[in-house]
């Protein structure tokens, strides 16, 4: 078990810089997420902290140790790969124990661990099987059985479940947690899908282009976002931006909606940080769909006229998409609600639970 | 008449029978999706369609005409691939035009189509870009163009949205809903992405292994799946499913499960009669309840409150999965935001008493639904 501590990190491959001055720091069997669009140097910075690439500058440390001139195979990692890479001749048993084999430990010690890494990942009744004729899912979950055997400090995972169905995506993410808290093992785990990293795990590292753009917990960056890419990234359906200018009036501070004039009062300690700000004419407002209602009357505080255009029911909830002006709004609803396209509605806002960014900086106003 | 028809159609390549007895009617102007994991048979069952594929057995009909012979070229059917295929060479404007200069269409009506179709997908003003110089969004709604300037009997779409990043991906949804809407034009859509059918179809066909599960609305096919490979497929996190036995005493049908006990009382009861096979009661069976069919308190709530025991937490920020351990099963709960568990925490669960399902425990057929078993009728959408 290790903690991992990465220090002003950056890796450039000729004029591409793939990670960009990071710096992180992860507890001893914190479950951590490397989350972002394809390109933003999440799989780059596992590939420095595994040793597959030398970083261009920076340190990373395993529990205060520096890495720099320790080799891949000597770091304690383990790893699972979006392609699991079992060897298909052997049997799933033989697959799994096989790190132990190399390490030229006792037949019957062997047996035993594998044996209870089977039973964790539910591969029992497989053991004997060759490892060729299993679905795919159920070879994704050898591949991670032959990494997790050697109980390795840290595990690290690149987007391990990514071409995998839906469903099983879904089952191992609880399987997976349960795993690593059992296990108590340091696990770092890349991948662009916000539901995985914020079902899963304990901090999340959000990335862009090469960059650090917050590290938190799920909730912390899906209630405190400290930018406005956070914020438009975590959670779905995705925040609703509207961009806006500040109005002070009789004593009280407002939003007023640049594309159609909609308004939207601000309380006093949101009315002093605005009022403080050298660009107070360049703002964007942040609003969860599920933080508006829709069905609101038009004389209701902090509603906005709008009309629907367009519904998609999901089953357990309902999405209405309407236009507040030239703005698109989305509003969860619930399951059964069903109103006509173009039809007229008053969308209520919960005042706290609104984010305010700096419209050129993009960064959260708090 | 429906627009396009399946009759019994089996497919095989080789071995592997892609598509196997095959029926479907897809209706005039309908949003229709096919929806499978991989290998399903969905590709496959496009391809029949739009005749790249020639039926081993059945009947592929447009219009009421069978058309396993008549060359794709001719069926007036528009297919959109995942990878668009844009020519890289021309503008904008010249691979919208293609099909119909193709066709020999006089000029000036090249030009009026192509701008109407263009203003339609907001590309107007991109006329006289080339692909390379387009965002993934805008190069998406240039194939699409290439595909409406066709005016033809249905498109068929063939998972087109799959490659865009998931923000893109939610915009183009809803654009594409609205456009079917607004042309009234049969769509038959492909995706393994149950949330794009539930949203986007009228209608949903659920294939397994090339076989139809079932064929209906969102609504019916979320609330009353015909199996669990169904109840499975739709929604996220899926349908949970508890091993139960059944017994019978006197009086009483019992379902029992170590962490609960159903009773269904009266010998008469619709549940006795549902789980009845081969004229003999099954000794098993499985219980399925969706997770937001799951409430979760901290204290119990009653006479039907079961305990349970906080496994992990899985918070997504506008709701929270549960892990729990339930007897010795582990079932998942979808809660509210504001509720707070801790790991390992002794909890409280209750069943919606309208929503249990009962799932045959060899075949998976579903055998029975609490409560309500009509679909929904939604102003503006009739449930068939």
């Amino acid at each position: 078990m290790a903690s991992i501590r990465l220090e002003n990190l950056r890796k450039a491959f000729g004029p591409v810089v793939a990670v960009d001055n990071l710096s992180l720091e992860i507890p001893d069997g914190a479950f951590a997420a490397l989350l972002g669009p394809s390109g933003c140097g999440k799989s780059t910075t596992m590939n420095m902290i595994a040793g597959l690439e030398i970083p261009s500058s920076g340190t990373i440390y395993f529990s205060g140790r520096p890495m720099t001139d320790v080799p891949p195979g000597k770091r304690g990692v383990g790893f699972v790969f979006q392609n699991y890479a079992i060897f298909s001749h052997m049997t799933v048993a033989e697959n799994i124990g096989f790190g132990l084999k190399i390490a030229h430990q006792h037949k019957a010690d062997i047996r035993r661990e594998v044996a209870e890494v089977a039973k964790l990942l539910q591969l029992a009744p497989m053991l004997d099987m060759n490892a060729g004729r299993l679905s795919i899912n159920d070879m994704q979950k050898v591949a991670l059985g032959r990494s997790m055997i050697t109980k390795p400090g840290i595990f690290l995972l690149d987007e391990p479940f990514s071409n995998l169905d839906a469903a099983f995506r879904e089952y191992m993410r609880g399987e997976l947690k349960r795993i690593q808290r059992r296990l108590g093992q340091t696990m770092i785990y890349v991948t662009h899908d916000q539901v995985e990293a914020m079902s899963m795990a304990d901090k999340i590292a959000v990335m862009y282009c090469g960059e650090l753009y917050q590290f938190g917990s799920p909730d912390e960056v899906y209630n405190w976002p400290e930018n406005q890419f956070v914020a438009r990234f975590i959670g779905s359906p995705n925040m609703n931006f509207i961009n806006c200018r500040y109005q002070a009036e009789n004593g009280r501070g407002f939003l007023v909606q640049k594309a159609g004039g909609a308004k939207t009062l601000v309380d006093d300690q949101r009315r002093r940080l605005l009022e403080a700000q050298t660009n107070s004419d360049d703002l964007v407002l942040g609003i969860r769909p599920e933080h508006l209602k829709v069905g609101c009357q038009e004389a209701d505080q902090n509603c906005w006229e709008a009309s629907v255009y367009a519904i998609e029911p999901l089953g357990p909830k309902t999405v209405i998409h309407l236009k507040v002006a030239e703005d698109l709004i989305q509003v969860i609803a619930p399951s059964g609600y069903r109103p006509h396209v173009g039809e007229r509605q008053y969308i209520g806002l919960a005042p706290g639970r609104m984010h305010i960014f700096a419209g050129k900086t993009k960064a959260v106003i708090r | 008449m429906a627009n396009i028809a399946l009759d019994k159609v089996t497919k095989r390549f080789g071995r592997v029978v892609a598509v196997n007895g095959l029926s479907l009617e897809i209706h005039h102007g309908e949003f229709f999706c096919v929806l499978g994991p991989p290998g399903a048979g969905k590709t496959t069952t496009l391809r029949l369609i739009v005749g790249l594929e020639q039926p081993e057995e059945g009947n592929i009909l447009i219009d009421g005409e069978i058309a396993n012979e008549i060359h794709p070229g001719r069926r007036d059917i528009a297919m959109m691939f995942q990878n668009l295929a844009l020519y890289p060479d021309k503008t904008v404007f010249d691979n919208i035009a293609y099909p119909l200069r193709e066709r020999k269409m006089p000029q000036e009506q090249i030009q009026a189509r192509v701008t109407s179709v263009a203003k339609k997908l907001y590309i107007d003003h991109l006329l006289q870009r080339k692909p390379a110089k387009l965002s993934g969004g805008e190069r998406q709604r240039v194939a699409l163009g290439r595909s409406l300037v066709r005016e033809p009997r249905a498109y068929l779409m063939d998972e087109p949205l799959a490659n865009l990043d998931a923000l893109l991906r939610l915009e183009m949804r809803v654009e594409l809903k609205r456009l079917q809407q607004e042309l009234k034009q049969t769509l038959v859509y492909v995706t393994h992405d149950q949330v794009e059918a539930m949203s986007m179809a009228d209608r949903i066909a659920v294939l397994n292994h090339g076989v139809l599960q079932q064929c209906d609305v969102p609504d019916v096919i979320y609330s009353l799946p015909t199996n669990r490979f169904v109840a499975t497929v739709i929604g996220s996190p899926p349908t949970n499913f508890i091993p139960a036995d059944v017994s019978r005493v006197p009086g009483e049908l019992l379902v029992a499960h170590p962490a609960f006990t159903l009773r269904a009382a009266g010998e008469g009861h619709p549940l006795a009669a549902a789980l009845v096979k081969n004229g003999a009661l099954p000794a098993k069976t499985l219980v399925g309840v969706r997770p937001e069919d799951l409430q979760v308190f901290a204290a119990s709530p009653g006479p039907d409150g079961l305990p349970a025991q906080v496994s992990v937490i899985e918070p997504l920020g506008g709701e929270t999965v549960v892990d729990l351990l339930f007897g010795p099963d582990i079932i998942k709960a979808v809660i509210p935001p504001d509720q707070q568990f801790s790991e390992g925490q002794a909890v409280w669960i209750r069943f919606d008493p309208d929503r249990i399902h009962f799932f045959d425990a060899t075949s998976g057929v579903r055998n029975y639904t609490t409560g309500r078993t009509a679909g929904l009728i939604c102003a503006g959408r009739v449930s068939v």
